[in-house]
């Protein structure tokens, strides 16, 4: 019996114990990350801290965020690449969305 | 910090839980959820695309209260481990306590609703509107209410949706072998956490 094989089944024994990511890991993390971007958001802007700093700091901070509450708490991590693809697919399609709306909004 | 994760993480057993006829309906919840992102993200590229090119948007920390906002993303974030909390519990298969933490998602979407209601009246009276808005450029008020009112049809969705989940926990319906449907819910209620996350940031931060 291959390693493969022996984990599937070992998987699907309901009378082993289900193993659970560290789920109050995630949410200090989201806590923090919460407190920082409140603290970045409220923070005046200026020549030492400009606006571009702000949103760059801000959107890296929401998108680790979604990608916590992603991976973690539905699970994306420990599930089939299918789903991991058609989650991603509409990301792609929000970002090709904004690249077309910017140059007219831009002009405006 | 993904590091930190990964080892906290690293005692999960990493093996791919396969698609079968029993997790279709999580198959299914993707694809619908795959679609509802597509819609918010609609919404978010209009809201940055109106902003970017209007001279006198007004500043939403200055206009809107981000405190209370900010504590709404934490009873937000709090819900979706109470929800994930309800899910390990089945899998457990402690049935009363997956009720519990169910019971206190659901709580937690009221309280999110109530503030919402108490942030949309109070916005109301200043004078904010689908066409007005006393601060600026009158689009802040139709993308604004657009945006948070379409989160909060959604959410007021979930809070339906996970009150007939916890009806049939109630009853007896899951067990250790039998939780699809919570872990479905699961997977839209923590949508909802997401979307709240990038909209608290594009419409109440940047």
């Amino acid at each position: 019996m291959d390693e493969a094989t022996r984990r599937k089944e070992h998987f699907q024994d309901e009378h082993v114990t289900t193993l659970h990511p560290n789920y109050m890991g995630v949410f200090w993390w989201l806590l923090a990350l919460t407190i920082l971007e409140l603290i970045c958001g409220t923070m005046p802007t200026g020549p030492t801290y400009p606006y571009f700093a702000k949103v760059v700091l801000l959107v890296s901070m929401a998108v680790s965020k979604a990608a916590l509450v992603a991976l973690y708490f539905m699970h994306l991590k420990f599930e089939v690449r299918t789903l991991g693809i058609i989650a991603l697919t509409p990301m792609f399609l929000c970002a090709f969305f904004l690249f077309m709306l910017f140059p007219d909004s831009a002009n405006r | 910090m993904s590091q930190a994760v990964a080892t906290a993480h690293a005692e999960v057993d990493s093996y791919e839980s396969p698609l079968t006829p029993e997790s279709w309906s999580k198959l299914a919840m993707w694809i619908f959820l795959a679609g509802d992102a597509m819609s918010f993200g609609g919404l978010l590229a209009a809201y940055g695309a109106l902003r970017f090119g209007s001279p006198n948007w007004p500043q939403p920390s200055h206009v809107l209260g981000i405190a209370m906002t900010g504590f709404m993303t934490f009873l937000l974030i709090c819900s979706s481990v109470t929800m994930v909390k309800g899910l390990a519990a089945i899998q457990d298969g402690e049935p009363k306590r997956m009720c519990m933490f169910l019971g206190l998602t659901i709580l937690g979407g009221i309280t999110f609703l109530g503030m919402q209601a108490f942030e949309w009246t109070h916005l109301i009276h200043e004078g904010l509107g689908l066409t007005q808005n006393p601060w600026g450029a009158s689009q802040f008020g139709t993308t604004f209410f657009m945006t948070t009112g379409f989160h909060g049809c959604h959410v007021f969705g979930g809070v339906v949706y996970l009150s007939t989940i916890l009806i049939r926990g109630l009853r007896g319906k899951f067990s250790r072998t039998n939780y699809s449907a919570v872990e479905t819910a699961g997977l839209y209620w923590h949508f909802v956490d997401l979307v709240w996350i990038l909209v608290f940031t594009f419409v109440y931060l940047i």
